[in-house]
């Protein structure tokens, strides 16, 4: 049974998103797609300033057994990467909300109410 | 509806992520794929293979049969338990599988056939059998009564956990050099892996397989999922059928030259093709520079021309990502090459191909 915090909303594709004071949400991928994936060994984030059209992959995410794509969940611009996340993989596998990949500003950020809130995206990672 | 080893109540009990492998529900982990591969390397770990398929041969022709059914020769087993490693070719050279034969007595060998090709395997065997008019039976041990369930249990502590367990095959298993097998009452005890390890892989009655894992399991051996048993066998070299080798290339191409016995003139399915075509390949190792991770299909580019990964993973041993890969004949180990990864050219270089064995790097 794998974690969902319920003051996140996620992505049909796996990711979760939270909203910032200043604009910007965070993303990151579920503790679901974490432990999928098994031990993380590499990642490789987008570049700061970069916009991404919602559902474009903007990540990737490796583990020893297959490499993942991330996607954009929704529309914006890169503002910030967790330089922590590429030197430290495991530490996605360690704490999938605590190691979050990157910031953006998003072009509308009424787009965020429009994904899956914690009921819904447990329900798509049960299916899954 | 998937198939299940006589051993899938107990991974289940242990939290192991299942997944479907060719067909089979098995243990992919059961939580971390890098520290299962670390207990093999350093301690003792058990995989369940009781998906691989143990086939009996009986009768006159056994020797015969198998000289002319695999390239490699049989007629290097002269001490009963020795075991041979092979591949059995088709008419073009290409190779149907790689299996295992065990030699027990001159009327008696044991084989071990892979998970997925087990089915055409027996049909090929039976038909081969039945064109040359050979006296062998031929008796597939996985399914039905009487079937046998397999735990490869590996490191270099497994020979002392598998004595602590199972205290009656110490005698007969100790001074088993490697490749050896011996039979021991109902369990079969042979000193082969998949790992690069020291171990042994037991075979045993199916209806007693769980309680020998779960006393295994008690004595500290770590239960390990087939995720580390590919990381495992990638360090060691060790080819996978499917991936390195399928019916369409020749074992010349894919490593397995040094199981291809052509000194003599023994007539083997798929020699004629292996003399006209030779060698058009080289089987050789990348280790990446670059960061990223290398992956079975990813085009390799070399001063030589092109090749191709058939196997790549992250080395848990190395710490860096490393494959297998079939390159051109001018390629030199040593040698810098770059690997499409998602349409970008990332630097390899070109090594021997094995990476680890015996709980450290041999690179």
């Amino acid at each position: 049974m794998s974690n969902v915090p319920s003051n996140l909303k996620y992505a049909a594709s796996h990711e979760w998103v939270l909203k910032n004071a200043d604009g910007t949400v965070t993303v990151g991928i579920s503790d679901h797609a974490q432990e999928a994936l098994g031990d993380l060994v590499f990642v490789e984030l987008p570049e700061v300033g970069a916009h991404y059209d919602a559902e474009k992959e903007i990540a990737v995410v490796e583990s020893v057994k297959a490499a993942a794509d991330v996607y954009a969940p929704i529309a914006g611009t890169v503002t910030e990467v967790n330089q922590a996340a590429v030197d430290a993989p495991e530490s996605v596998n360690a704490d999938a909300y605590a190691a979050w990949l990157f910031k953006m500003t998003p072009d509308n950020l009424a787009d965020v109410d429009a994904l899956l809130d914690a009921a819904a995206y447990q329900a798509v990672a049960d299916a899954a | 509806m998937l198939k299940q080893t006589v051993l899938n109540a107990a991974h289940r009990a242990l939290g192991a992520r299942m997944v479907d492998f060719g067909g089979w529900d098995m243990p992919v982990n059961y939580g971390s794929q890098i520290e299962e591969h670390h207990a093999v390397r350093k301690d003792c770990g058990m995989f369940d293979v009781s998906h691989m398929c143990p086939v009996d041969l009986v009768g006159a022709d056994c020797r015969p049969f198998l000289s002319r059914l695999v390239a490699n020769d049989v007629a290097k087993l002269t001490v009963s338990g020795k075991a041979l490693y092979a591949a059995m070719l088709n008419e073009a050279g290409g190779v149907i599988d790689d299996l295992i034969i065990y030699f027990l007595t001159d009327t008696k060998f044991r084989l071990v056939v892979n998970a997925g090709t087990a089915d055409k395997d027996l049909a090929w065997m039976q038909a081969k059998a039945a064109e040359w008019k050979m006296d062998v039976s031929i008796t597939q041990r996985r399914d039905g009564a009487d079937n046998l369930g397999i735990i490869a249990v590996q490191g270099p502590n497994a020979r002392a956990k598998v004595w602590q367990v199972l205290p009656q095959v110490k005698a007969a298993s100790e001074g088993l050099k490697p490749f050896f097998a011996a039979e021991v009452d109902q369990y079969f005890i042979a000193s082969t892996g998949y790992t690069g390890e020291d171990g042994y892989e037991i075979m045993l009655p199916a209806s007693e397989a769980e309680a020998v894992w779960n006393a295994l399991k008690v004595a500290g051996v770590a239960p390990c999922g087939l995720g580390a048993r590919d990381t495992l066998r990638l360090e060691a070299g060790m080819n996978l059928y499917g991936q390195d080798m399928d019916e369409t290339v020749s074992p010349l191409d894919a490593g397995l030259a040094w199981t291809v016995a052509m000194k003599d003139e023994r007539d083997f399915v798929g020699r004629a093709a292996l003399a006209a075509n030779g060698q058009q390949k080289q089987f050789l190792g990348l280790i990446l520079l670059d960061k990223g991770v290398l992956r079975g299909h990813q085009k390799v580019v070399t001063a030589h021309g092109d090749g191709e990964i058939t196997s790549g993973s992250f080395s848990p041993t190395l710490q860096q990502s490393i494959a297998l890969a079939r390159l051109p004949l001018g390629v030199a180990i040593g040698d810098q090459v770059e690997v499409d990864i998602r349409g970008k050219l990332l630097k390899a270089k070109v090594t021997k191909p094995v990476f680890a064995r015996n709980g450290k790097a041999v690179i």
